[in-house]
Order: C-alpha cells, then sequence, then structure tokens
C-alpha cells in the first residue's frame, strides 16, 4: 500500500457521512432557545427551566391552548363551604422518580415552596386560610374568601410553574436551588450527562402513568411519550444551530431566528411553524420613582406617540404574519383581551401632537437615561427604536448601552439616575404570562412592592383584587375593560405589541404539540 | 539548566498571585449582580437582597477574597452559582475539547506554517513566496468566525463530508474525534498559520543572509540540510517567541470557534458565567487560564535556554 493510498483512505473515513444521523428512532435532538442554567422550576422565571420542568415535574392541573385548567395529576376536585374549601384528589399511579409514591403532603409542600417565588401562588396564599393534606390522596384547601382561579393558579403553564416535588426537595428553602432533580413528570432527568451550556438529557419514565381521559394539548391531557431520550444540545450561534438542523444533526430548533426563517422554509426536509400563537409581548417601563415619568401626563405623551408596528418590524422583520400591533394590556385572543380605551394605541398617529402633550404635561428637558441591553438583539432594537421615538418627541435621551445582566442589576435600584438609577428600559413576556390580572407583572401598581419601575396607582390594583373576587366570566371581563382604560391611563408601561416565534423541526416528526417546547405526544415518522 | 528552569518556575508564583487578586478584584467592581439574575422578575428587593447573603455576596472584599484564595490553594475552586456543581468539575467536564481543539490547531499550524514559511524564504521573490504571504494576509484579515461559516456550509452542508457542529471525545475513537475536529481547528488555525509563517519566513530571510550558510552551500550541502538543519535552528528563537504568544491567541480564538462550532469548551463556559455574573465560574476559568498562559510562557523561556544556551546566563 503506498501512503498516498493510505492518506486517501482516511480522508474517506473521516469524511464519511455521520453514521446513525437520524436513524436512531428512539433519541429526539432538540436545540433548546437558551442554556438551561438552572433545573430547579420554583428557583427561576427562565422560560427553559419552565420547559424542562414540565419534562421532569407534573403539575396539579394542566392548561389547554384557550389557557383553561383541567385536571392532570389530580383525578378531581370537590368544592364546598360556598367555595371556601376545596379537596383535590390526587389520581392512582403517581410515582416520583425515585420510586416512592406521590403523596398529599409532598404537594402541600410544593404548592407552599412555589407559592413564596410566584405572583399568582402568592395570590392564592394570601386568600388561603389552611392548607393541609387530609391524607396521602386529598390536599384541603381552606380559604378566607372563595377563589374560583384556584385551578388556573395550580395549573399555570408561565413560570414560575407550580411544579410538584417529594417533600424532602420541596422543604428547601425557596430561596435556595434543590441539590436534586426528582419529579413525578413523564421524563427523568439525567443528572450524570448534564453538561452546563452544552448538554443535558432526558429518559423516558417508565413507570409514568398518563392520564387515561382528555386529548394532549398544551400541558392537559395525557402525556404519552415516544421517544427513549431526549437530548438537548445548547447551540448558541443561530446560523450553526440552523445548518445542525439542515443537516439532520439535530432534529427541532426551538426558536428559529427571524432573519433565517426563509432559508429554512426553503427546506423540504424542515417544518417550520409558530407553536406558541400568543408570542412574546414587548414593554417600555417607566421608572415612576423619578422626572420624568413620575409625571402620568409624560407617560401619556409617549404612549400617544408609540406606533407598535415600528416596534414590531424591528424586532420581527416585515413579515406581517409574524406579529401584532394594537395590543393592549391583556394577550390578544384570550377571554380577557378587550378594546377599552385602545383609541390612545390606534388612533393615526401625531407627532406635533405628542410634543404638544410633553410639552403640557411639563417636561423639562431632563435626561433620560434609557437602559439597551446590547447582547439581547430583540432588545436592543426595542431600544433603538425607543431612543428614535423619545429623542424624537425632544426628550434628552442618555442611552446607555449594558448588557443583560447588568440590566437586571440597575433596574432594582431606586436611586436617580446620576447615582446609577434608570428611567426607561424595554422587555419581554410571553403573551400567556398576560391572561388575566393574576400573573401580570408589570400590571402591578403597589408602589414600592410593585414590579421594577414602581408604579403606584390604588384604583388599579382595587380592580385587581375586585377582579379576583368576580363571580362569573362576565363580571371579571368587565373589570378586565375598567383596567385596561385604566392602565392606558396612568401608562405602568407602554404595550410595544407582540411578535411570533418560529420553530423548526425536521419534517419527519408528527405530534408537535402547540404552546412552547413540549415533548410528550412527539414521534418520529 | 535546572537551577536556570527552578528560577524561572519560582518568577511564576508572584505572578499567579498578581493575577489571583485581579481576577477577584475585577469581578468586585465590575457592574452585575447574580443575585439580581437568580431573583428573576418576580422577587423584591427583599427576595434579592436573600439571595445575595444566601450567595455570601454581603460580606466585606477582604473575608471573601481570603475565603477564596484559601479554597482554591487547597484545589476547591468553589461551587457554581447557577449550576449548583463544583468549578472543578465544570472545567474537567470541557477541559478535553478546549485541549484538543488549542493541541490540534497548534500542531496543525505549526506543520503547515514552519515549512511554508522556510519555503517561502528559500525562494523570497518567486510565485511560491507570494502565495505563501498572500494566504498569510488573507488568514489575518478574515475572521474566524467567517472562516468558520464558510468551512461549514461547505463540508458540511453542501458537501456533507463534515459535521456542522458537536465534539465527539476522543474515548469514542480518535477518526470520529478527528471528525469533529477538522473544521473549527482549519478555522482556527488560519490565523495562527498566518502569524507563524511570516515570522518564520523574515526569520530565515535574516539567517539565509548571514555567512555560515553562505559557507554551508560553499561546502556542497543540500538545500534541505541547509535550511531545516543549519537555518531554521538559528531562526527558531523568534518562531518559538511567536508559538508561545500565540496561545493567547488561540484562548481568544477558542471562544470564538467553540460558538461557532457548537463546543462544549471552556471558552463557552466561561462566556456564559460572564454574562450571568457567575463569579466563582469566572474566577476559577481565568485563574485556569492564566495558568496557562504563565506555564506556556515559563516553556518558552526554556526552549530559549535550549535553542541558544547563552541565553542561560
Amino acid at each position: 500500500m503506498r501512503r498516498r493510498d493510505v492518506l486517501i483512505g482516511a480522508a474517506a473515513a473521516l469524511a464519511a457521512p455521520h453514521i446513525g444521523r437520524a436513524a436512531n428512532q428512539s433519541v429526539l435532538r432538540f436545540i433548546p432557545q437558551a442554556d438551561l442554567a438552572t433545573l430547579d422550576p420554583h428557583w427561576t422565571t427562565a422560560y427553559v427551566t419552565r420547559n424542562h420542568g414540565f419534562m421532569v415535574f407534573d403539575t396539579l392541573y394542566g392548561n389547554d391552548h384557550t389557557l383553561q385548567p383541567s385536571p392532570q395529576m389530580v383525578a378531581g376536585h370537590a368544592i364546598e363551604d360556598d367555595g371556601r374549601r376545596w379537596t383535590l384528589v390526587l389520581r392512582d399511579f403517581l410515582l416520583w422518580h425515585d420510586g416512592t409514591p406521590v403523596l398529599a403532603r409532598d404537594c402541600v409542600a410544593s404548592i407552599r415552596r412555589w407559592a413564596q417565588r410566584d405572583a399568582f401562588g402568592q395570590a392564592l396564599m394570601a386568600v388561603t386560610d389552611d392548607l393541609s393534606a387530609a391524607d396521602d390522596k386529598r390536599i384541603v384547601f381552606r380559604l378566607k374568601q372563595p377563589f374560583p382561579l384556584l385551578p388556573t393558579a395550580l395549573g399555570k403553564s408561565a413560570p414560575v410553574i407550580p411544579a410538584m416535588m417529594p417533600e424532602r426537595l420541596a422543604t428547601t428553602d425557596a430561596m435556595t436551588q434543590v441539590k436534586e432533580i426528582v419529579g413525578s413528570g413523564p421524563f427523568r432527568f439525567l443528572a450524570d450527562e448534564r453538561v452546563p451550556g452544552a448538554h443535558v438529557a432526558y429518559a423516558r419514565f417508565d413507570k409514568y402513568v398518563p392520564r387515561a381521559d382528555g386529548t394532549p394539548d398544551w400541558t392537559a391531557g395525557p402525556k404519552r411519550v415516544h421517544f427513549d431520550r431526549v437530548e438537548w444540545t445548547v447551540i448558541p450561534d443561530p446560523a450553526t444551530a440552523s445548518g445542525a438542523i439542515q443537516s439532520g444533526e439535530q432534529d427541532w430548533w426551538e426558536y428559529a431566528t427571524a432573519d433565517l426563517l426563509p432559508l429554512l422554509r426553503r427546506d423540504r426536509k424542515l417544518t417550520v411553524t409558530v407553536l406558541d400563537r400568543f408570542g412574546t409581548t414587548e414593554i417600555m417601563r417607566f421608572n415612576q420613582l423619578f422626572p420624568p415619568f413620575d409625571n402620568a401626563a409624560v407617560r401619556r405623551a409617549v404612549l400617544g406617540a408609540v406606533t407598535q408596528a415600528d416596534f414590531m418590524e424591528a424586532v420581527a422583520g416585515d413579515d406581517t404574519a409574524m406579529w401584532h400591533d394594537g395590543v393592549g394590556i391583556f394577550c390578544p385572543g384570550t377571554a380577557m383581551a378587550n378594546d377599552a380605551g385602545m383609541e390612545v394605541l390606534t388612533r393615526p398617529r401625531d407627532l406635533a401632537r405628542s410634543k404638544a402633550e410633553l410639552a403640557a404635561a411639563g417636561y423639562r428637558g431632563e435626561r433620560v437615561a434609557l437602559m439597551v441591553p446590547t447582547d439581547f438583539p430583540s432588545l436592543k432594537a426595542l431600544s433603538d427604536v425607543t431612543a428614535d421615538l423619545l429623542t424624537r418627541l425632544g426628550m434628552k435621551v442618555d442611552y446607555q448601552a449594558t448588557d443583560w445582566g447588568t440590566l437586571v442589576q440597575r433596574r432594582a435600584k431606586r436611586d436617580p439616575i446620576d447615582r446609577g438609577g434608570w428611567n426607561v428600559f424595554c422587555t419581554g413576556f410571553n403573551s400567556s404570562d398576560f391572561p388575566t390580572p393574576a400573573g401580570h407583572l408589570p400590571l402591578r401598581a403597589n408602589g414600592a412592592k410593585a414590579w421594577f419601575g414602581w408604579p403606584d396607582d390604588p384604583k388599579l390594583e382595587q380592580l385587581r383584587d375586585a377582579w379576583f373576587a368576580a363571580p362569573d366570566l362576565a363580571a371579571q371581563q368587565r373589570i378586565c375593560a375598567d383596567i385596561q382604560r385604566e392602565a392606558l391611563t396612568t401608562v405602568p408601561y407602554v404595550p410595544l405589541g407582540s411578535y411570533l416565534q418560529a420553530t423548526a423541526f425536521r419534517s419527519d416528526l408528527h405530534g408537535v404539540l402547540d404552546g412552547f417546547a413540549i415533548f410528550w405526544n412527539v414521534q418520529r415518522g | 539548566m535546572w537551577r536556570y528552569a527552578g528560577r524561572r518556575a519560582l518568577a511564576t508564583v508572584p505572578v499567579m498571585a498578581m493575577v489571583a487578586l485581579f481576577v477577584f478584584s475585577l469581578l468586585y467592581i465590575a457592574p452585575g449582580d447574580p443575585a439580581a439574575i437568580i431573583a428573576g422578575d418576580q422577587a423584591s428587593a427583599e427576595d434579592i437582597a436573600r439571595i445575595r447573603v444566601s450567595l455570601g455576596l454581603d460580606r466585606p472584599f477582604v473575608v471573601r477574597f481570603g475565603e477564596w484564595l484559601w479554597h482554591v490553594l487547597h484545589g476547591d475552586l468553589g461551587t457554581s452559582i447557577f449550576a449548583n456543581l463544583p468549578v472543578t468539575h465544570m472545567i474537567a467536564q470541557r477541559i478535553e475539547p478546549t485541549l484538543s481543539l488549542m493541541a490540534m490547531t497548534l500542531v496543525f499550524a505549526i506543520v503547515v506554517a514552519v515549512p511554508a514559511g522556510v519555503l517561502a524564504a528559500a525562494r523570497a521573490g518567486s510565485w511560491i513566496d507570494r502565495l505563501v504571504m498572500l494566504v498569510a494576509v488573507i488568514g489575518f484579515s478574515v475572521p474566524v468566525f467567517v472562516v468558520g461559516y464558510v468551512l461549514a456550509w461547505v463540508f458540511a452542508l453542501q458537501l456533507d463530508w463534515l459535521p456542522v457542529q458537536g465534539y465527539t471525545p476522543l474515548a469514542r475513537g480518535v477518526l470520529a474525534w478527528l471528525r469533529g475536529l477538522v473544521l473549527p481547528v482549519v478555522a482556527l488555525g488560519a490565523i495562527y498559520i498566518a502569524l507563524i509563517a511570516r515570522i518564520t519566513r523574515a526569520a530565515m530571510l535574516e539567517v539565509l543572509g548571514q555567512d555560515y550558510i553562505r559557507t554551508a552551500r560553499a561546502k556542497g550541502l543540500g538545500l534541505a540540510p541547509i535550511l531545516f538543519v543549519h537555518a531554521l535552528k538559528n531562526a527558531s528563537v523568534p518562531i518559538v517567541t511567536v508559538i508561545g504568544l500565540g496561545v493567547a491567541l488561540l484562548i481568544g480564538g477558542a471562544v470564538v470557534t467553540e460558538s461557532v462550532f457548537a463546543i462544549p469548551g471552556i471558552g463557552r463556559l466561561v462566556v456564559d458565567a460572564i454574562l450571568r455574573r457567575d463569579y466563582p465560574v469566572i474566577q476559577g476559568v481565568t485563574l485556569l487560564f492564566s495558568f496557562v498562559y504563565v506555564v506556556v510562557n515559563l516553556i518558552v523561556d526554556l526552549l530559549y535556554s535550549v535553542l541558544d544556551p547563552r541565553i542561560r546566563q
């Protein structure tokens, strides 16, 4: 054999197409939206941890694509004492991944821990006199007042999710991560295989028994798993992720970036679609502690100048099918969305009028510190449009480029801007976080206890309290119309529109459920 | 020789001590708060303060530095705030891909660049010289990520010869390991080849004009022995210097290359840690990189004395 033959042979061996690519039917390879930095679903609001959480952990209730709750871990519930006593009964055959049975006391401890980290949970616990395990199967809530949204709270799919975990883990301080990831969900987390920032793996939990009834829909219905393993590979670079899914090295890319969608749509081996029809709502948030945004009239002047389409085009491009303007306070397409007060956002824009309103409001040329996270492309784009708009309105914009890590620290500062404070920043939430006032963070207006920006609007808080006590859907909708009207008057934040994020997966995958990255029901072939 | 080596090794101790202090201080004064990131959107200021306490971030600088240094001296780099895993474990998980990438790039660059530089010098002014220099200019000018994307598009997506991304551990077979490394190594090696080839050419040109080379030629020695035995050894000090300095270039380049090719190496680990303010990871990895760089410089120093014993004096 000549040396050249050896070289040619070696090169051929190196270049041989990857053996077994796409041949392993039992492994689903997935590119998540971000690194799974945190595993404890009670500990963080990161959406990627929520997705992981729903694989490993189960919830007492699930919700469907209309965000309506239905039993998941519970067989059912009984409501007594005029809605002041709820008894939830666990269904049979529920096991933790360590092989021990799921007991009511585990769930009680889990609910208590979750409620310390979640606004909806806090609202539930605020009306709860006593929460206890009557026996191994029954969880009992004794309430101070009726709380018809109890299943909605315990079935929410927006972070922080009410994940159930064994009592020995659920008694961990809510501000400390659990040391072990043991749930009762359809997948087991393979801790030994985890490489933070790069790779996580899950195995099907053989002893998981899906519900016998219902239809798989978001987190509701039976969770039937068709893959032995699911492997997540973190690929931070969109071009590389695109290449990996085109070449078949990966099966599913959670969030394909807008600029690569035309390329992916041309590939017949790929399906490009939108799973979360509610999308992401972007907002402009003011610091109401300091001028100029301590003045509601100034905030209203800015609101009246915002053209949501400008912001959405900057984030999601010119494909109008991928974004919505005319977005108000509540998630479009859900029961609480309404048109009350929306003319301020939908009427024809008139910059001269807005400038006059700003002058009349008493804006005196104060510096406006705009925090811009340059490492977060969508928020950078929103911030750039914000800077342009405020400048055209005649405001003195101090464009402060920073990174997201610094921004989340600075936004908590209540100091004036010359001592490191801030005036305005842009951020986003899953629109499905905003179906109701319950878990709607930027809508809270309870002053010092409110979300960053600290709006203080007692009327808005009273309306929120009234909503929790509303007897029926019609009453809830009426209150939400009032809430929106008030919010578009006092402007705790400016809604900037909502956009959809496409997902891409190999066309041989079927049964991918709407909502977010859900791994049951998916099968190949 | 051993005394010289010992003296040089001892000199690295204060350097590492300064690096440790610098790394710790830098993070102390840098903006950003892991507690705020951990606390998330729904946390109150009190929650953030509680998390700061639980992480020990509320304690004085001197106390925290002292504890950290004590643990480092005992081989404990701390625990990642986010991953909740020991930093040494996280580094151990990721050291192989980075070492593989850097070592293979180094070997590839030297194997290609040194002969190319020697040849360019030996044929100075010819088309070979111009070609080598053209390639070197391109290697310098085109960023690593552009080379990476082009290579991936051609060899992975169009020809389907090599994988787009990922890393296969050496334990799963040499061929599979090499397949995953080919594109990243070529992408990262481009700039390094350019650097070494240019320095080699310049050093060789200087040496080839010396009297002893003329004497060797006059004695009837062939071109290869003159170039690679007599000339290259005397031209090697600047070449070794640039290879040593280039390790820093490799560390920086590895961060980009690991991102482009989704290689789970240390470069990506530290970038992720910086974005999250995961202080123990940033400190541990920076200390490790600094240690590697100091050791490489030590090796380069020692090599000088082997190549030119006068330096020991």
